[in-house]
């Protein structure tokens, strides 16, 4: 290849999003086989991807990165270790199967090519989050998973469900987006690090930092909302209302996994204290028992799966809790057993579905028959997920189970919510691959067919990756779990995987004691499910129900608050600003000293003697008597008209002063200003058909009158102290010494506003016409109104 | 206001009025004047137009749009500046050039494009809120 090391990552990390771009297109000009087509981007990066096993398996790793804002030392930097390879790897193997699968899955549907551009962009997102070694690229490739994914979840707009589904998604996942911001500024404050690659060495005087509790929470609130641990859970089961290769690709390997990665990147930096054991162990325990209960109670094949995947977050989130070598060891084959068999087992439901028009393992029966490729992926799928022997899942429960023989309680308690969990699990996965399949044929509302062979590929293969995985252990260990270990702890560990059983082992009794437990609870299902909605019905509150009445909540404050503020009474918001004017001009007169200026000191000594009479010359009298004629005008006009006249007056009669004084500029603007003032006011008056008298309440006088002096004396005492201070010449004479030379003219004050500050001119004219759309606007509406 | 006198007058009072607006723009880099004030007079002078001849007269008048061209100052001030980047200089740095023309030199400058953009935001923005105020009532 010709490219660079560092262009062709970065362009790998982008190839998604191009492609999501070009995908209506692609599907327009090769309809059928718009799938397979656009799966090769994420099958290119999988092989791309597998090149960097070997030189990261031998101790590397690899960093990429484009400038991207050089002043702040900022690049679009990327970084594969283990740990992010095994991710990425995950994400773009099952994100090719997916994408294969949702050409055929959505066949026909208007809005194909849309859909397969929000899987592309989110798998983009997805593969940046893992790759990204700035933290604020992390941040933003975050929050665009958050908002791909919305749109994924709501790719079915029409539905109330749909969209009540996609915005609990969003909102949940970005209260957590904010608390990944806050630990990545406070992270990079604290260390000077941008890069996470970097933060590494810093995690001993982290862990020692008094500011480590908040660190702890912000980065905690990110990983919990993604990855929907109790009691952030309630957002994925409602996000089930996205077409069902969606959620094979959400809930398997990408969004929810993203939590799951932030707390293995972050190990380094800040796990392994008391306080982040407990918090992670403790939560991942309760989720992994609620989840597991709750895939139970469900009858929809996709709720169940929903429910055993907050289960399966809650176990990773446990076992990173944990932190030891055999504990992340199994944390990472879980994750890839997990990955697989659960977008396996979402592709299964969705054949089913597909094939018999129902989702609901109540009424489904028997159709092992007329769907044998799906029977067969889905037993495979379960196996892994029960974890039989020489299954993925297998692997993944022996080492966990491992890590925890010890003879304290604490291990002892653990080793117990795990063996249950993972047997309610082992029940649930039974009950999908042997109800809907087995016994005899229940009638569907559709007649049951097979799927077509691009539903079934992705199944087939993720099903046989699960045995394929564990018969090649050793391989796996050495490959991915060895370098994710060194990624995550930064030891070097030796890899002991094997597909072999040993009988000598607690482990493996352990293990048959959790599948004897699945068997049990598989053939207790019903009378189990009936208890547990019986407990559901007498609780009668779940979170779904908190988070509506939080939102509702929301939407009456915000109400509440724009009643208050926003009452449409016109003299009140006046008085607000003028308020607001007075104060803005009077605190740094008296609350910052400026009237020490003006007082009479010391030096000054007897300064009454000293008063005098300014000399002025006729004219200007006359002037100041304008002014003061005008003034005394609009207080006593007893009509509104006069009174905007006599406004006008005052204001010629200050643009006379600006002009005697040598600012032609700005006196020529004043009276054109005062001009047009008087014109549109006049005519304002005519529109609103107001009184002609302007009679006020003595209580509207006094408040109106106040306002009206103490914002006059603010901003003359203002302006005293502000002429009282030294001048300093420096811009002026800059300015007056380079206008013509450089700007090539001699009227500076033209010259600063179209060349030295053109780009604040620029922004103020944007401004005049955005202010005078809306007044269009305004007017516009009322004459609409009868 | 609708007399015959000013109805007569109204057309010398707002061709001068929008002649010395061009004029006050055009001068602004050397004299007193600029975009600004010439757009503030030529709105002036295109709200005298419909005081005297009703609003739909003075829209006539001016053919387009005048939030139209509002929107089109604020696109040329724009451009104005982008042509400095193929000098390598930031973004609405002046660039000069001189137009010999007989006896004398026209100088040419994107600050006078900038400097127009400006004087028709004004004018376009202004005229639209007194016209739309000159409005008759609706039925």
């Amino acid at each position: 290849m010709g490219l660079s090391l560092d262009a062709s990552i970065v362009l790998m990390a982008l190839a998604p999003f191009a492609a999501a771009l070009l995908a209506p297109l692609v599907q327009r000009i090769a309809a059928p086989f718009a799938g397979w087509v656009l799966a090769l981007v994420p099958a290119a990066i999988f092989v791309f991807l597998l090149g960097f096993i070997e030189p990261i398996a031998a101790h590397r790793f690899v960093q990429a990165g484009l400038d991207w804002v050089p002043a702040y030392g900022l690049t679009l930097s990327f970084f594969i270790d283990g740990l992010s390879l095994t991710f990425a790897l995950a994400i773009s193997g099952i994100g090719a199967l997916i994408l294969i699968y949702s050409g055929a899955y959505l066949r026909g549907h208007r809005h194909l090519g849309r859909f397969l551009g929000f899987m592309l962009a989110f798998m983009g997102a997805m593969l940046g989050l893992v790759l990204a070694d700035n933290m604020l690229a992390l941040f933003s490739f975050w929050e665009l998973t958050t908002v791909t994914s919305f749109l994924l979840i709501g790719f079915d707009h029409s539905r109330q469900a749909a969209r009540r589904g996609a915005i609990q998604a969003l909102v949940v996942t970005n209260i957590g987006g904010m608390g990944l911001l806050l630990g990545v500024i406070l992270a990079q404050q604290l260390t000077g690090q941008w890069n996470l690659s970097g933060l590494r060495d810093f995690g001993d005087a982290m862990r020692e930092n008094p500011v480590y509790p908040v660190v702890l929470i912000a980065f905690l609130a990110a990983a919990f909302t993604k990855s929907a641990q109790f009691p952030f859970h309630f957002w994925l089961p409602n996000a089930m209302e996205a077409p069902t290769p969606v959620s094979a690709f959400l809930h398997s390997a990408t969004m929810v996994q993203g939590g799951v990665y932030l707390l293995l990147r972050l190990t380094p930096f800040l796990g392994g204290t008391p306080a982040w054991t407990v918090t992670l162990v403790a939560f991942g325990g309760f989720t992994l028992l609620w989840g597991a209960l709750g895939a139970i109670r469900q009858t929809d094949l996709k709720q169940v799966l929903a429910q055993s995947t907050i289960a399966s977050l809650g176990l990773l989130v446990l076992l990173i809790g944990l932190g030891t070598e055999l504990s992340i060891t199994a944390a990472i084959l879980y994750f890839v057993a997990h990955a697989v068999y659960k977008a396996g087992l979402f592709l299964v439901v969705g054949n089913v579905d597909h094939g018999s028009g129902s989702r609901d393992i109540v009424t489904l029966g028997g159709l092992g028959d007329p769907m044998p490729v799906t029977f067969i992926a889905a037993a495979l799928a379960a196996l892994s997920m029960v974890g039989l022997p020489v299954t993925a899942g297998f692997l993944a429960k022996e080492e966990m189970y491992l890590g925890l023989l010890g003879p304290d309680w604490p291990q002892i308690l653990v080793l117990i919510v795990l063996v249950i969990g993972n047997a309610l699990l082992a029940g649930v996965a039974l009950s999908i691959a042997i109800r809907p399949f087995l016994g005899s044929l229940l009638p569907t509302p559709k007649v049951p067919h097979e799927a077509p062979i691009a539903m079934l590929a992705g199944p087939v293969v993720l099903g046989a990756a699960g045995i394929l995985l564990a018969l090649n252990a050793g391989r796996l260990g050495h490959d991915i779990v060895v370098p994710t270990i060194a990624a995550v702890l930064g030891v070097a560990a030796e890899s002991h995987l094997t597909p072999m059983l040993d009988f000598t082992s607690l482990a493996l009794w352990l293990s048959a004691a959790t599948i004897a437990l699945g068997i049990l609870v598989h053939w207790q299902l019903a009378p189990i499910r009936s208890t547990l909605r019986r407990i559901g019905t007498a609780l009668g509150w779940t979170f779904d129900h908190g988070f509506d009445a939080a939102m509702f909540g929301l939407i009456r404050f915000a109400g509440a608050v724009t009643r208050l503020l926003h009452h449409g009474r016109l003299e009140l918001y006046l008085v607000l600003v003028f308020a607001g004017f007075a104060l803005a001009v009077l605190v740094p007169v008296f609350g910052m000293g400026g009237l020490e200026a003006l007082l009479p000191n010391a030096e000054l000594g007897d300064w009454s003697a000293k008063l005098a009479w300014p000399q002025l010359q006729v004219h200007e009298w006359a002037v100041l008597a304008m002014a003061v004629v005008g003034l005394v005008a609009i207080l006593t006009a007893k009509s509104r008209l006069v009174a905007i006249l006599a406004l006008g007056v005052q204001g010629a009669a200050v643009a006379l002063i600006f002009l005697s004084f040598g600012a032609p500029d700005l006196a020529f603007t004043q009276f054109m200003v005062e001009i047009l003032s008087v014109v549109i006011l006049a005519l304002v008056m005519t529109r609103l058909k107001l009184d002609e008298r302007d009679y006020r309440e003595f209580e509207d006088l006094a408040r109106d009158g106040t306002l009206a002096v103490v914002g006059g004396t603010g901003i003359s005492l203002l302006l005293m102290v502000v002429l009282a201070g030294a001048f300093d010449p420096r811009l002026s004479d800059f300015f007056a010494a380079t206008s013509v030379p450089i700007a090539h003219g001699a009227n500076i004050v033209n010259v600063i506003l179209v060349d030295y500050r053109g780009f604040d001119t620029l922004g103020e004219i944007s401004v005049v016409l955005g202010a005078g759309i809306a007044i269009l606007a305004l007017l516009r509406r009322r004459r609409a109104a009868p | 206001m609708n007399t015959l006198i000013f109805r007569t007058m109204v057309g010398p009072i707002v061709t001068i009025m929008l002649i010395f607006s061009a004029f006050i723009c055009l001068r602004g880099h050397n004299a007193p004047g600029g975009g600004f004030i010439g757009g503030l007079i030529a709105a002036a002078a295109i709200a005298v137009l419909g005081i005297a001849g009703g609003a739909t007269a003075a829209r006539k008048a001016l053919r387009v749009d005048p939030l139209a061209i509002a929107g089109f100052g604020v696109v040329i001030a724009a451009l104005s500046g982008l042509g400095s980047m193929f000098t390598g200089s930031p973004f609405l740095t002046s660039i000069w050039a001189y137009w010999p023309l007989g006896e004398t030199t026209v100088p040419l400058s994107t600050p006078l494009v900038f400097d127009i953009g400006v004087y028709l935001v004004v004018l376009g923005t202004l005229a639209a809120i007194a016209l739309v105020l000159e409005e008759e009532e609706g039925p």
